[in-house]
Formats: structure tokens, sequence, C-alpha cells
């Protein structure tokens, strides 16, 4: 797996080496992927040494996550599974990151979107699947887009820090779930795990033709390839990030810096609601507190990795999704906790916000040599 | 004493006892990060600290027998989660609230997967002080029974006041907080001092967080910690950098926090998770009431890059 991820970016590195005008135009972007790429492997080898410390081999480590990952049809439906979620969590830091935002709410949409969207589902019964699901996404979208939209304009037109309250919201939405599940939701026969009833099995997304991977991941790269539209190929787009490159120049050529804001924290919000709907609809068929598994969180992660970029989201997030569905096997074959992955999660993290201070720094990159 | 006789004052007794249990934690993160803001540097990884402190205290007091080499082990730890927070900070063009959510996920991770095997077994606790001897009545006792820890808090608040305005260190935290230029031209390193500023502010996060495995719920498990580092950050923010302030919202909030539990002791559970939630809505409700967005809050370290 280590190979794999660096492997091509230095190949395509050092082959045109002779050609200085190449380097001069791509070296930006090879930078981008080799910076990141030496981050994730310098990540493994930390989390190798430390798993080596609790005498297990870290070979056999990196096997079972290759594994667990991507060894078999079987592990990569797990992974196309879980990333499908981490794309769009991943979308509500990437796009408020573009005006210069650090929203790291994600995890309370996505819990707001599937009450809201649970909700809708439960209300219409008896309408036909198709519109079932159709206002389960709405409804998922915009009660998520309205959750983030509220720390967007209390930054905006209250100066409140925007990830703080994202995150204070977070704690909020979760005890809204708890609440709502607890009492008014609650379906009578689940005795040990409040939950919500079922939104029907006619109502459940199906899985993509020959593969048990729901229709989720379709939705999340829709919507990653539509952010990335947004963002690079129009004038809102542009718009926004003017703003989020110099807010006062931006006030200055007269953009509504307001509007830009709630829209583009409606839109993180919703992305992230609509993986609560996907959670809710294609995975757990109802609301209950196994939504809260960490997906808003590992979003934020896979946003950095990709250094933002709605498009660099979608590998980024199968590759997160891989080492998330690796975890079981680490704990069977390993015996390691389920608390693994999140060690991982974390030290790839420090590694990439680290490997910051090297861009523009790499000598053979800058085309001079 | 039958719980009867004291009728519906057991709630604002409990809400007073659990204001002091629950404020604890929050008064030594809030103390901690004011010491870190001040130096011009924010860390968000204090929740994440939080957990570690509350898994290395139990885990060394489980092991050593002695709940203090606890306290002291988790105070360790935390200083050297705020030094790797440093650490990566002092490198260039490397943000730091960034970073703080990376030690976030990194610390509740690790306190996870190196707490696994302390959920199970039961490790000795820190004694508290009994102040209700004078009482017959159970609640007044069960409420008036503090910690040591709660005490070295509410005394670090005004010596942390008094040491930001007199004394040398004090003011050259805040020399690189309010211009690191000057701290500069002094001949200071700003990455030096805020270096140490973090440290301490893990420090004492740290501690918090083995008042949590070590006194109040008083185990180990990974439900331990839910947002209470990230909501005393907050606090620090609202209570405008001042450790006098930190530490009467600290006791306003642990009051806040100890509603819920309060409410169910009396046979009030509806709502119990929305009572549970209070310090969070308080939190965003005192930023909103307190927040401007046409000027930069008093008392403000300038360089901090959480008030723009």
């Amino acid at each position: 797996m280590t190979s794999e991820v660096a492997g091509p970016a230095e190949a395509v590195a050092i082959s045109p080496a002779a050609d200085p005008g190449f380097l001069q135009r791509y070296g930006g972007t090879i930078e981008y992927i080799l910076i990141p790429g030496a981050a994730l492997v310098g990540a493994l080898g930390v989390f190798g040494m430390f798993v080596a410390l609790f005498g297990k081999s870290p070979l056999d480590l990196y096997f079972y996550m290759y594994q667990g990952a991507f060894g078999t049809w079987f592990s990569w439906q797990n992974t196309l599974t879980r990333a499908a979620p981490l794309i769009l969590t991943a979308l509500c830091t990437a796009l408020p990151a573009q005006l210069g935002m650090v929203i790291i709410g994600g995890e309370g949409a996505l819990l707001i979107g599937a009450l809201a969207s649970t909700s809708a589902a439960l209300t219409m019964q008896s309408a036909p699947p198709l519109a079932v699901q159709l206002a389960m996404a709405a409804t998922g979208m915009i009660a998520g887009g309205l959750w983030i939209m509220l720390s967007g304009g209390l930054r905006q037109y209250r100066g409140v820090n925007e990830t703080i309250s994202s995150l204070l919201l977070v704690y909020i939405a979760l005890a809204i779930l708890n609440h709502l599940v607890e009492g008014l939701m609650r379906d009578p026969t689940s005795l040990n795990k409040p939950s919500t009833r079922e939104i029907g099995a006619a109502n459940m997304l199906g899985s993509i033709p020959g593969t048990d991977v729901h229709w989720g991941l379709v939705f999340g790269i829709v919507a990653a390839v539509a952010s990335y539209i947004l963002i690079y190929h129009t004038v809102f787009g542009f718009a926004a990030r003017v703003a989020g490159g110099n807010i006062r120049a931006a006030r200055i050529v007269g953009l509504g810096v307001g509007k830009l804001i709630m829209t583009v924290c409606f839109l993180a919000g919703a992305s992230a609601g609509l993986a609560g709907m996907v959670e809710v609809a294609a995975v757990q068929g109802r609301t209950n507190a196994n939504l809260a598994a960490g997906y808003g969180f590992t979003g934020i992660l896979v946003a950095f990795l990709a250094r933002q970029n709605p498009l660099a989201v979608i590998p980024v997030a199968i590759l997160l999704g891989g080492i998330g569905a690796s975890g079981g096997l680490l704990q069977r074959r390993l015996g390691l906790p389920d608390a693994s992955v999140q060690v991982l999660q974390g030290i790839i993290f420090v590694f990439v916000l680290a490997s910051d201070a090297l861009y523009g720094r790499i000598g053979f990159l800058k085309g001079k040599s | 004493m039958a719980d009867g006789t004291i009728g519906l004052w057991t709630v604002p007794l409990a809400v007073f006892g659990g204001a002091i249990r629950v404020s604890t934690p929050f008064l030594f993160v809030s103390l901690g990060e004011c010491i870190t803001e001040r130096s011009g540097r924010i860390n968000l990884g204090l929740e994440g600290t939080l957990v570690m402190g509350a898994m290395s205290a139990y885990g060394i007091s489980y092991v050593t027998g002695s709940p203090w080499l606890g306290v002291l082990a988790a105070g360790v730890t935390g200083a050297l989660l705020g030094a790797l927070h440093a650490g990566i900070c002092s490198l260039p063009r490397v943000n730091d609230i960034a970073v703080g959510i990376a030690l976030m996920l990194f610390g509740t991770g690790l306190a996870f997967y190196l707490g696994k095997p302390l959920i199970e077994p039961t490790a000795p606790r820190l004694p508290a002080i009994d102040f209700g001897w004078w009482s017959d009545i159970a609640q007044v006792r069960a409420a008036l029974r503090i910690n040591v820890l709660f005490l070295i808090g509410i005394a670090l608040a005004p010596i942390l006041y008094w040491a930001f305005r007199t004394t040398r260190w004090g003011l050259l935290i805040r020399t690189a907080g309010e211009s690191s230029d000057a701290a500069r031209a002094m001949g200071y390193s700003v990455l030096a001092i805020r270096l140490r500023a973090t440290m301490v502010g893990g420090f004492l996060a740290g501690i918090g967080g083995s008042f949590l495995s070590l006194f109040y719920p008083g185990s180990w498990n990974e439900g331990l910690s839910s947002g209470q580092g990230v909501t005393a950050v907050a606090l620090v923010i609202f209570a405008r950098w001042d450790p006098m302030l930190c530490m009467w919202a600290s006791l306003a909030f642990g009051g806040a926090a100890a509603l819920g539990p309060a409410l169910q002791s009396v046979g009030v559970t509806s709502g119990y998770h929305l009572f549970n939630a209070a310090p969070y809505i308080l939190t965003l409700a005192i930023m909103i009431i307190t927040c401007s967005p046409k000027r930069t809050l008093t008392g403000a370290p300038a360089e901090l890059s959480i008030t723009r």
C-alpha cells in the first residue's frame, strides 16, 4: 500500500527531469501529490513502529491493511461503501475552506441530516419509494445545510469563530438525536438500542448493479465533481476563492461576502446532510446512535489530505475508507484494538499538517536545476 | 436521613455539588488554554489531551497504587502533547487550529488504544476532603465532599492572574501574544516562549483529565469526555483571556452540566440528553452574545489567529 501511494508520483517526477519546462509547468501539481504522499508513507512508518512496540510485526500490519482495504473484491466493496459518506463529509470542510473558513462540524450536519431524512421517510410511508427517497435526500440536505449555515451566519454576522461553533454544534446535534430517538421518535420495540422506526425495506437505496456498493458512492462522486466545477469553473467559485484569498479585496470589488459565506456553508452542510441520508437509507435503515460513527471527523482529515480540492477528495476518501475497512481485519488477525484506525488517522493528520512546511522548498521541483 | 426532608432543595444542592465536581476539568483546561492563548497560539487539541490525561492517570494509578502519581503522569502526558503541538506549529506555514484538530483526533484515538485494557480494572481514586461533617443530611455531605484538585484549581486562578500582571514570565508570555516582533526585538525566542506556554497548558489540561478518571465520574471508559475540552477552549474566549473570569465561567459551566443528573436524581428524566447538552448550548449562546463582527474582542492577544 505504501509503494502504491507514492509510486506513481515519484515515477512522474523523476522521468521527465531532463525537461525543466515540464517541471515549471507541473512542478506545483507534482508537489501536491508528492508531499501528501510522502506524509502518508511517513505516517504509515510511524504507525508501524508504534505497532511494533506492542510486539506485532509491521509487515503483517501492512499486509493485513492492504488485504482488508484493497486485497479482494469483497474488501474493495467495503472500502467503497465507507468512502461514500467520507466524500460527502469531506466536502463539508473543503467547500468552506475555499473561503478561508475552517468548518469541522460535518458530523453534526450528518446527524441532523439523518434525523430529518428519517422523519421525512416516516411521515410519507404510503408514497412510492422514489418519492420517499427524493424527499429524504431533500430534507436531509436542507437540514444539514441550515445546520452549517448557522455556523457561517454566526461567523459573518456575530463574529463567532466558526471552528468552535461548528464543533459545539456537533455535540448539540448528538444531544438532539439522542433526545428524539429516546423520546418522541422512539420505536417502542427497540429495547436495548433506542432507535426510530425503520424506513421500510422498499424505501432503501439499492446497490450499484453488479456490486454490493450502495448508490451513495455515486451521490458522493457527483457532489465532488459538481463542487469542483462550482469552485474552479464558475464565476461564483471564482468570487469565493477571491474572498478566501483576501476578504478585504473582495469587499472592495463589491462581492457580497455574506451571501457567499451563507451559500457555501449551506452547500457544505447539505453535502454532509446527504451523507446522513445515505447512511440511513442505504446502511442503517433507521436513525440511532450508531450514526455517530465518526465519518464527520474522518471527513475533516480527508479534506486536509486532499488539500481542500473537491476532486482530490474522491481518491483520498477511498484511501481513508480503505484504512477504515481494514480495521476489522487488524482486530481479528493481529488483535489490535478497534481504536488503532483512529490512531493511524491521527498520525496521518499530524504528518500531513507538518508537511505543509515543505511546499516550495523541494529544489528539484522548481525547475531550477 | 430520608430524602423527603429536604424535598426540592435536592436540585439546587445537587447543582451546587455538581458545579464543584464537574467544573474542575473545565477549570484546569481553561486555565491551561488561557496560558497558551496568551502566548499567541490556540491549542484546540486539549480535548485529546484531556482524554489522554484521564487514561494515563487511571493507568498509572492502577499500576502504582498511587492516584497522585497518576495525576503527575497525566500532567506529563499533557505536557508532551503540548510539546508536540508547539513543535509542529513552529514549522513555517503550519496552521495552529488545524494542528489542534489533528491532535484532538490523535489524542482520543491513542487514549482509546492504550486504554483498552483499563476499562475493566478498578484503580485507586483520589481522596476527597469532607467539608460536610457538620451536617446530618446525606445530600449536603455528598455535595460538600470536595476534591483537593478543585481547591488547587481555584487557588491557581488568582495566582495566574497575578503572574500575568506582575511577573517576568507573565509579561514575556503576554509580549509574545501581543507582538511577536516586540518579543523578538527584546532578544527572546517567540517559538520557545510559545513552546513552554503550550506545554504548561497541556500539563494543566492533563491534570484536568486525571480528575475525570480518578474522581468524578471516577472510572475510565471511552465516553468519559464528550467535548469538555472544546467547551473549555471556547470558554477562554468569552472569559476574555482573564484567569479569574475563566474560574467563574468554569463554575457556571459545572453548574449547567450538573443540571441534567440533578434533575434525573429527583425523577425528571425527560430531556435528560438536552440538559446534558446545556454547557454547549450555553457556550454557543454566550459566544453569540459577547462576540461582535465589528471589533475584535477586548483583551484578545493580537497574535491569536482565532480572533482575526
